[in-house]
């Protein structure tokens, strides 16, 4: 088994990775661009992985079932129909028939083994495979509880796309989002979170308080958000694993708009107080507050750039709702929307090179992107309400939510959420149980 | 001098407020009744209470798209609400701050807030102590009127003070 470059993790979820291709093939090898913008779909085979006994062989069709949809939802991939398939890969095949799967025009191919360890742990091993060259293209071991399968065929997922893109994946993450439900003058508002996928929804908070705007931390153990619990307005922390909820903005005035630092050592918020809304940075460890801006206008939304130097935010000092960029220590800041309409919610990209944020012009919404220093402005999707753009941790799809309008008896209305491309393709519903706002993406879980 | 001529103007609209009680008014009892100080009588408003301030001053003032000044007849009701709180001493109120849908989440939470200041500003320029009026906001989170429409809208971009 150690052939072909497979190195057998041992970690819990741990995926050590090395691959030997033992010489390069002199063709261009698979390969998607995508910073393209239309793409054709790479044809990919995922057919069920291989087991024994019959538990092993109904997670291995349901690992192959959820990369399959992770792969699908990109729109980078085209998983081919299984009943298509010519060869039934079997445990013991170690090489494909290559022949089988060109018939079917597949040019990727995954292969692999479920088996059940003494311990009751699942072993999971896969393969891809570049149909066209007959050649291994990546492969890898993990070792989890039963439990815990479906992260197993998120971080498959992830290793696929980024063989094929070049690009870090997306697909072992989670989103956490404001759960809504009720008429909407009386909306009743819960935390969630689940999985991207929609996958392991569960409910953080009960709907007693009205809750908002939750964030992840860098690690993704803890979020911050709004809450009206003690009946007025306070950025809280929730610690997902004890549960625990502790207020952090309790100083005078309303605190709101929470965002973590990327290292998760402070919290930069608004606070509101005789009518004026500024940015403060609250250390999380000495809980103090530093202010950041001293304006007589709305200064709120803020999000760190990915090293921690700078601070996007919007304001209306200037007269109207727009974006400006200020030390993370605060200071002078500079414009840097000028396009027609108002401009909202910035959220600095992952990898630095975009803010994404929320237009308002002409009576329509738009979510949009630009370059830090404000060329390059893109709308990629415009609707009656569009907003609250987040971003995948790859820097290459973007979740936000749509809402319809209402008529006087409260119907529409709706908010759902939504993904899209940085290209501006592939806009999809990311389906919850109830309406759903306020989406924040989560790093990578790894 | 100025003040005295808005409380009069108040004490005339107080008149013609209880003669035609607004759409949201509790039906109790026959409408037109004696109000007097605060609407006792028929309709068994109790004094100093939410009703009797609906009723007697108005309870809200609107506001324009993505503005917070007071207009001229926002002022006159905040003028009969400083009023009616001057009556009742020992009240303390609450104003809510609220906007229509058509803005962002976060920034319609500061908007809220500046509309419920701009509204505390003007009770305590008339004498009510500040210590007696708190501030909250709403933002877009829960309008008055459902529905996507100007009318709705409209009826969304307030202040409400409410009595503790």
């Amino acid at each position: 088994m150690k052939k072909n470059g497979f190195i057998l993790a041992g970690a819990l979820i741990a995926a050590l990775a090395t691959l030997l291709h033992a010489g390069a093939p002199a063709r261009a090898e698979l390969r998607i661009d995508i910073t393209r913008g239309k793409i054709e779909p790479v044809p990919i085979a995922i057919p069920a992985l291989a087991g024994s006994a019959a538990n092993e062989t109904q997670a291995g069709q349901d690992l192959a079932g959820v990369v399959s949809a992770d792969l699908e939802r990109s729109g980078l991939f085209r998983p081919l129909d299984p009943r298509s398939f010519i060869q039934n890969v079997s445990v013991a095949d170690v090489q494909p028939r290559f022949g089988d799967w060109r018939q079917i025009n597949a040019q990727a191919l995954v292969t692999g083994t479920v088996k059940t360890q003494g311990d009751g742990r699942l072993r999971v091993e896969f393969r891809l495979w570049d149909v066209f060259a007959e050649q291994q293209l990546s492969g890898y071991g993990y070792t989890t509880t039963q439990q815990n399968w479906r992260r197993i065929a998120h971080i498959i997922a992830d290793e696929i796309y980024k063989r094929i893109t070049g690009e870090e994946g997306y697909f072992d993450t989670r989103i956490v989002y404001v759960s809504e439900s009720g008429p909407p003058d009386k909306r009743v508002k819960r935390l969630a979170l689940m999985d991207q996928d929609g996958a392991n929804n569960r409910y953080l908070t009960d709907g007693r308080t009205l809750v908002l705007t939750p964030r992840f931390s860098p690690t993704a153990q803890e979020i911050t958000y709004l809450s009206y619990a003690k009946g007025s307005p306070r950025v809280y922390l929730f610690n997902i694993d004890t549960g625990q909820q502790e207020i952090v903005g309790d100083f005078p005035g309303m605190t709101f708009a929470p965002r973590f630092s990327p290292d998760g050592n402070r919290v930069v918020l608004s606070r509101a107080e005789n009518g004026v809304s500024n940015l403060f940075s609250l250390d999380l460890r000495t809980r103090r507050p530093t202010r950041l801006t001293d304006s007589q206008a709305i200064d709120t939304s803020p999000s760190f750039a990915p090293d921690g130097s700078k601070i996007v935010f919007n304001s209306d000092r200037g007269g109207s709702q727009q974006l400006y960029i200020m030390s993370a220590d605060g200071g002078e800041a500079r414009r840097i929307s000028f396009g027609s309409g108002k401009y909202g919610t910035p959220v600095w990209s992952p990898r630095g090179d975009l803010i994404a944020f929320t237009k308002i012009e002409g009576g329509s919404f738009f979510i949009g992107v630009m370059r830090p220093d404000g060329s390059g402005e893109r709308l990629l999707t415009r609707d009656f309400l569009v907003e609250g753009p987040t971003w995948a941790p790859n820097g290459r799809v973007l979740m936000y939510f749509r809402q319809s309008p209402s008529d006087s008896r409260g119907h529409g209305g709706s908010p759902r959420l939504y993904s899209i491309d940085l290209t501006g393709s592939n806009q999809r519903e990311v389906t919850t149980p109830m309406d759903a706002s306020d989406p924040a993406w989560s790093p990578l879980l790894r | 001098m100025h003040a005295r001529i808005i409380s009069l103007l108040g004490a005339l609209l107080l008149l013609v407020a209880c003669s035609s009680p607004p759409p949201e008014a509790p039906p109790a009892g026959p409408p037109g009744g004696p109000g007097g100080a605060g609407g006792i009588g028929s309709r068994n408003i109790v004094p100093g209470s939410q009703q009797d301030l609906e009723a007697s001053a108005g309870d809200r003032i609107f506001f324009a798209f993505d503005r917070s000044d007071i207009s001229p007849e926002a002022r006159e009701i905040l003028a009969r609400q400083a009023d009616w709180l001057r009556r009742y001493p020992n009240v303390t109120v609450t104003i809510e701050g609220h906007c229509d849908e058509r803005g962002t989440r976060e920034y319609n939470l500061a908007l809220g807030e500046r509309r419920a200041q701009a509204a505390k500003n003007v009770l305590v320029a008339a004498g009510i102590p500040a210590a007696r009026i708190s501030t909250i906001s709403y933002g877009k989170e829960r309008p008055a009127v459902v529905g996507s429409t100007e009318e709705a809208y409209a009826q969304n971009r307030r202040a409400v003070t409410v009595v503790n």
